[in-house]
């Protein structure tokens, strides 16, 4: 992928693995980014291709008894993957932010939310419990929460789903990291309240020139605040491109499929049969050889069965397929993405 | 569109359903409003989409259509029956003409019955056919969906979420319903899925005659699927109209808001800024007047003071709002 000057996050290569009683369930297949200060990086997916635990191999939240990982994760000069745990407790909160999706499971019910917004503070900044209370106010204040200082009183069971998501935004904001990794932050959101979310994360990340990698499994999420777009698919991208091209000009036939498939908000003309997809996302312990989308390809043939190669079509936008190989996309032998 | 005038299959009358919380150490009794004078007609043969955010009462009102719960107040007529003035004989007889696919096809089926059991049970209830015939239905039912009749003698852990939703369709199928109630029926799956489930609940509306009544907070699934559009805020009916209406200007503003605030697979339109603020108040505590007027950005001194009519202001399009 494109290396410009030195991003803020590169990741090399990552590859997590499960412990599981049928052996080593490959969970993330050899994943590369990179993402640069300022950029926003969308990861779609559908559920079980590898996005969560992407996020969580970078953070490395992954218990080591249950998995393994491999692969170089740089962050601002040190590769992750070779700090000791007391060194990741020092970037993790700190210069990395997470959010997670669901905002009633991620908050501990029995503090209140200024107990846990100042404790990242306390922890970080070694601010006082007055001084990292009124921090936290100015937190939840920049995340558009009207009457700070009452809900800092408050506890997660007292707010509504959206004002959960601020505050934990804030709790991710709080010690003004370099990069926030947003892990679904609107999916269990209704859909006035994710616009506001979505307002939201975007006007923080150009005013404090944050790095955000946002996963998510709605197309149309990601379609409206990324800069660019990775898709995943059985643990490995499949295709990386800037958000417009991607969606404009798909290469990978997963991607197109997933376009294809997805109904669009249109009330004029009559709907047509979505272009569904067949079959189902492989389950982990039983990958196929070569390309993973391989049995579910209808542009697949003898060659599928080797691992893919990384082609880039152009110099921002690179696809994991054969087709790519002369360039053409196998074009001149196949009918337009058919599906 | 030509079609001569349809009768309505199903016509709901000023619906209310009104849950009392039981009172605990914490807190007063206190009443829950779902659903608050909701009248709706589902014409036979159409999709009709109910969209709304959670909580709105939604499926409430799918459930109260079907008389699988009394209302509070008001009256659900099928075939221009008035369900709750039958006898408890002829009702269960009606329910073979009225059936429901529900959201999580993992909570669903009882994961201790195989498939056949599963499918064949609607006939056992029913008294309906053979042993033989009963076999031979199901396997039909499986075609039908598109799932091989080895499915017959599995258990629903051996499938995956778009297979199980299919068997839930298939169950649904099964006493040859009119009206089917698909209550998010595809909330639950993949994208890559989601498609091949909506494909096939248009081919069976088509095949089979059906009217659907179709639940989902997506509106880009309700735009796809529905030849009309409900559109429910707080237990209330804001705006019924004809697919084709939503493209043009002078909605409900929720209409409105919704529209904008749902995202789109489309990065040429960019985010707009939230119309939107605060939260939907809850259903224990419904605002006054307009239950809306809290959140609207066109909100006036009336909206709090009375509920404005659910009148008609064009062709087939209802609307309830002082300022349209």
């Amino acid at each position: 992928m494109s290396d410009l000057s030195s991003p803020l996050l590169n990741v090399r290569d990552l590859k997590t693995s499960f412990h599981t009683p049928a052996g080593l369930a490959p969970a993330v297949n050899g994943v590369t980014f990179s993402l640069q200060s300022g950029e926003i990086l969308g990861l779609v997916g559908e559920s079980g291709c590898g996005k969560t635990v992407t996020a969580l191999s970078i953070l490395r939240l992954l218990p080591e008894h249950l998995s393994r990982q491999s692969g170089q994760i740089w962050f601002q000069g040190r590769d992750l993957m070779t700090l000791k745990p007391a060194e990741m407790l020092q970037i993790r909160g700190n210069r990395i932010g997470m959010i997670f999706q669901e905002p009633m499971t991620a908050l501990n019910p029995v503090l209140t939310i200024g107990d846990q917004i100042s404790e990242v503070l306390r922890l970080h900044r070694g601010l006082k419990k007055t001084a990292a209370l009124s921090e936290a106010a100015r937190g939840l204040a920049r995340v558009g929460v009207a009457d700070p200082e009452r809900r800092l009183r408050q506890y997660p069971h007292q707010l509504s789903g959206g004002l959960r998501q601020r505050a934990l935004i804030a709790m991710a904001l709080a010690c003004e990291p370099q990069l926030v990794i947003a892990d679904e932050p609107t999916t269990a959101l209704d859909v006035t309240i994710q616009a506001q979310i979505l307002a939201l994360l975007s006007r923080l990340q150009t005013q404090l020139r944050l790095a955000l990698l946002l996963i998510s499994h709605n197309l149309g999420v990601v379609a409206q605040i990324t800069d660019r777009v990775a898709v995943m698919y059985a643990g490995i991208i499949v295709e990386a491109a800037p958000t417009p091209k991607l969606f404009a000009r798909p290469r990978h036939p997963y991607t197109r499929g997933l376009l294809a498939s997805v109904p669009r908000m249109n009330f004029q003309d009559n709907p047509e049969n979505l272009q569904a997809i067949p079959g189902q996302p492989p389950t982990l312990g039983e990958l196929p050889a070569g390309c993973p989308f391989q049995p579910r390809c209808p542009q697949a043939s003898v060659v599928c069965s080797q691992s893919p190669p990384w082609i880039q079509v152009a110099h921002d936008h690179g696809v994991c397929c054969w087709l790519w190989q002369d360039g053409r996309g196998g074009e001149s032998h196949h009918g337009e993405d058919r599906a | 569109m030509e079609k001569t005038v349809p009768e309505p299959l199903l016509v709901a009358t000023d619906l209310y359903k009104i849950f009392p919380l039981a009172a605990t150490w914490f807190a007063r009794r206190q009443l829950l409003q779902a659903v608050t004078g909701v009248s709706l007609s589902l014409l036979a043969g159409e999709t009709l989409g109910l969209v709304g955010e959670s909580g709105c009462g939604k499926s409430t009102l799918g459930r109260l259509l079907l008389a699988l719960m009394p209302p509070t107040r008001g009256e659900v007529r099928f075939a221009g029956q008035n369900l709750w003035k039958l006898p408890k004989d002829r009702l269960r007889q009606l329910r073979q003409k009225m059936q429901i696919v529900f959201q999580d096809p993992y909570a669903s089926l009882n994961p201790r019955l195989t498939i056949r059991h599963i499918l064949e049970e609607p006939y056992i209830i029913h008294k309906l056919g053979t042993k033989q015939q009963r076999l031979d239905w199901c396997e039909k039912l499986l075609h039908d969906v598109g799932l091989p009749s080895e499915a017959l003698h599995r258990y629903p852990h051996e499938f995956s979420g778009g297979q199980r939703q299919r068997l839930g369709i298939a169950r649904a199928l099964a006493l040859s319903p009119e009206l089917i109630v698909a209550d998010e029926p595809v909330s639950a799956l993949d994208v890559s899925v989601q498609a091949q489930i909506l494909n096939l609940f248009n081919s069976l509306k088509e095949k089979m005659g059906l009217t659907y009544l179709f639940i989902s907070h997506d509106l880009s699934v309700i735009s796809h699927m529905s030849d009309r559009i409900a559109v429910m805020y707080l237990g209330r009916l804001m705006e019924v109209a004809p697919r084709q209406r939503f493209c043009h200007r002078g909605l409900h503003p929720y209409t409105e808001a919704l529209l904008e605030a749902a995202p789109d697979a489309d990065p040429g339109r960019r985010l707009p800024a939230p119309r939107l603020k605060g939260d939907p108040p809850s259903p224990l505590q419904v605002p006054s007047g307009c239950p809306f007027h809290p959140r609207c950005p066109e909100a006036e001194p009336r909206c709090r003071d009375t509920f404005p009519e659910f009148r008609q202001v064009g062709p087939h399009h209802w609307l309830s709002c002082h300022l349209r």
